[in-house]
């Protein structure tokens, strides 16, 4: 099947007939053309979206205090659930699956921070240790707080790089005293984020030091917790549990959607993977249905070429060629016109996607290093193969029936 | 090494069947140079046809070299068409996108000989007709003639039994259509049993033997002046 002769003989077929073959094989090289492009479009979607999901650890819980809409044991309605150390102790030693789980709360007000001669107002987070794994944040110098100064309610405290930037300049930060809210705080850590400037605009301090001096009392605004390894079922467990704790514990309606506010990442997560994967497969059936419609084409231009080459099959006929060997010739022909245009289409969509790529390395618009998968492209090239041997079956087939006497009669 | 019994053949036509060989009993001997004559729709063509094995019979029987030709598949017919059989036909039926040299070298392409060798045979038939020089131009560069010759070198190429002619001078000029001739006497002069289907007397009067069909069945066989039937 695979004798040089024979592919001379296509080949010099094709090289005589450049229009017919280009006209066949546009179709197809159109098609995967076509799929390539909106499986990249695809996954640069995918990519971007994912990317904005960075700032977060995906699988990630945040539970904040909000207020009753329903009357409740006597309660009435508009009471606002304030959380608090207890609930976040009780949480995080009686329920199962979770991962990591800190309480944090809100400093509002100015908050200074200031070193020597610099200064400025910044965010103040007063957290547990846990609280490392539920942004992005990386330690670049130092370490994070640690149970260590929880417990003696230490005055340390984890600095962003930017404030690194202001308030230290070029010297090192380790070791020295900043004042947080005229209090001397000791910077232990410096902390990067991926999240973006403003998350580095921040200081991280233990919140049982926080709740001693800033504020007193035991309140927490904020429990966020990761579920590790557990699935979306597991995951709407824990959140269950943890209602069911708060809801008896503050005495509101575990039925009540507006008395905690829960943001589940991995659920909105999911469904923008859910949506993701609607639209992958939405752009595979066009994919499909378009290279269906080039294969139609080409199946249709090589019905024209046999008819057109009617005679030329009859005279070979006459000289001692086998149906086989006239099935063979046609049959290559087209497999060969589309497996090569495939390839075309497949290195000019590649090429495109390249071309633009550049432009797209930020997920601001929600559209980020645009990639086809390289496999899918080979599937896709084999596929046509398929489909050209496929389309070129039934043009072959008719040729081979061909009568030579019939052929040969002057037309 | 021919022979036909009592052969019959139809051609359906939409509802109508038309009978076209009635019964035709024909012996061709090995080296014969014959010629086939009649007037239009008398079958000559069609006996050609059958006598290829481009066509079937109903009725009768064909032996070619003691084999019966009957019923065979495709596969087979082809096979023994390359063997036995070459073919020259009134408007040469070359390939139009290939050149002379690949024209003439075709059957041997179906015998699967490789292509450097048979390049190189197709040259030296190519050669004999005089058409070394045309050997890389394409048909529709040549006369009528040069192609005649070309389409006759591809007919021996593949040392046939017998050449079958149909009109081989028909879309040729009276000069040309006789040096033509003088080629067919040629090649049958090395043993080659060549058998012309033509309606013109002066082409059928260069050969040995006429035979005449009329209205489907064999008339006259004129052998050196003498009729056999």
């Amino acid at each position: 099947m695979f004798d040089r002769d024979k592919w001379r003989e296509i080949f010099d077929t094709i090289r005589k007939n450049k229009l017919r073959t280009f006209l066949t094989g546009f179709s197809v090289a159109w098609g995967i053309f076509m799929l390539i492009i909106l499986l990249g479009s695809g996954n640069g979607l995918q990519n971007g979206i994912k990317d904005q999901f960075k700032d977060s650890a995906v699988n990630s819980v945040w539970i904040s205090g909000g207020q009753t809409s329903m009357p409740y044991k006597g309660f009435e309605a508009g009471r606002r659930i304030q959380m608090t150390n207890e609930d976040y102790d009780r949480a995080g030693s009686t329920i199962p699956g979770i991962e990591h789980i800190s309480g944090r709360f809100w400093m509002w007000g100015s908050n200074m921070l200031s070193y020597k001669n610099e200064y400025g107002s910044f965010d103040i987070s007063p957290v547990h240790p846990d609280y490392k794994y539920m942004e992005r944040s990386v330690i670049v110098k130092g370490r994070f707080i640690n149970e260590l100064d929880i417990i003696r309610c230490r005055k340390v405290t984890v600095i962003g790089k930017i404030i690194q930037d202001i308030l230290f300049k070029e010297e090192p930060p380790l070791g020295k005293y900043i004042k947080v809210n005229s209090v001397p705080f000791k910077v232990v850590g410096v902390f990067e984020d991926e999240g973006g400037d403003w998350e580095m605009r921040r200081v991280y301090v233990p919140i049982s030091t926080a709740q001693k001096i800033f504020t007193g009392g035991n309140r927490i605004n904020q429990i966020s917790l990761t579920t590790g390894e557990a699935s979306a079922e597991q995951a709407q467990e824990i959140i269950s549990n943890i209602k069911g704790q708060l809801a008896s514990k503050h005495k509101f309606d575990v039925e009540d959607q507006q008395a905690l506010h829960i943001w589940n990442t991995q659920e909105e997560f999911s469904k923008f993977m859910n949506l993701m994967s609607s639209i992958r497969i939405f752009i595979w059936v066009i994919g499909i249905f378009t290279i269906i419609a080039g294969v139609v084409g080409v199946s249709n231009i090589m019905m024209i070429v046999v008819k057109d080459r009617t005679r030329e099959v009859g005279i070979r006929k006459a000289i001692g060629a086998s149906p086989w060997s006239i099935i063979n010739l046609i049959l290559m022909e087209a497999i060969m016109i589309t497996a090569f245009s495939g390839y075309v289409g497949l290195v000019l969509g590649v090429g495109l996607l390249e071309l633009i790529s550049p432009f797209f390395t930020t997920s601001e618009y929600y559209f980020m290093n645009p990639e086809a998968d390289l496999m899918v492209a080979v599937y896709a090239t084999i596929v046509l193969i398929v489909a050209g041997a496929i389309a070129g079956l039934f043009p072959a087939i008719r040729a081979a029936k061909i009568k030579p006497i019939l052929a040969l009669r002057d037309e | 090494m021919i022979t036909l019994s009592n052969l019959n053949k139809s051609y359906t036509v939409g509802k109508n069947s038309l009978h076209v060989l009635k019964g035709i009993d024909l012996e061709i001997g090995d080296g014969e140079l014959v010629s086939v004559m009649g007037s239009s729709g008398s079958g000559k063509s069609t006996l050609l046809n059958i006598l290829g094995m481009l066509d079937e019979y109903d009725t009768g029987q064909y032996l070619l070299e003691d084999k019966i030709i009957k019923d065979l598949s495709e596969t087979k017919a082809a096979h023994l068409r390359n063997k036995y059989i070459g073919f020259v036909f009134q408007s040469f039926n070359l390939i139009s996108f290939k050149n002379a040299m690949e024209n003439v070298a075709l059957p041997l392409y179906y015998q699967k000989v490789t292509r450097r060798k048979r390049n190189k045979i197709a040259m030296e038939y190519l050669d004999r007709m005089g058409l070394k020089e045309w050997a890389h131009h394409m048909p529709n560069e040549l006369s009528g003639g040069q192609n005649q010759r070309i389409a006759i070198a591809r007919a021996l190429i593949s040392k046939p039994k017998v050449i079958l002619a149909d009109e081989p001078t028909g879309a040729l000029d009276s000069q040309t259509s006789y040096e033509v001739m003088d080629l067919f006497k040629e090649i049958n002069k090395d043993g080659i049993t060549v058998i012309i289907v033509t309606h013109e007397k002066d082409i059928s009067e260069r050969t040995e033997r006429i035979i005449r069909l009329k209205d489907g069945i064999i008339g006259d066989d004129i052998r050196n002046g003498h009729n056999y039937n």
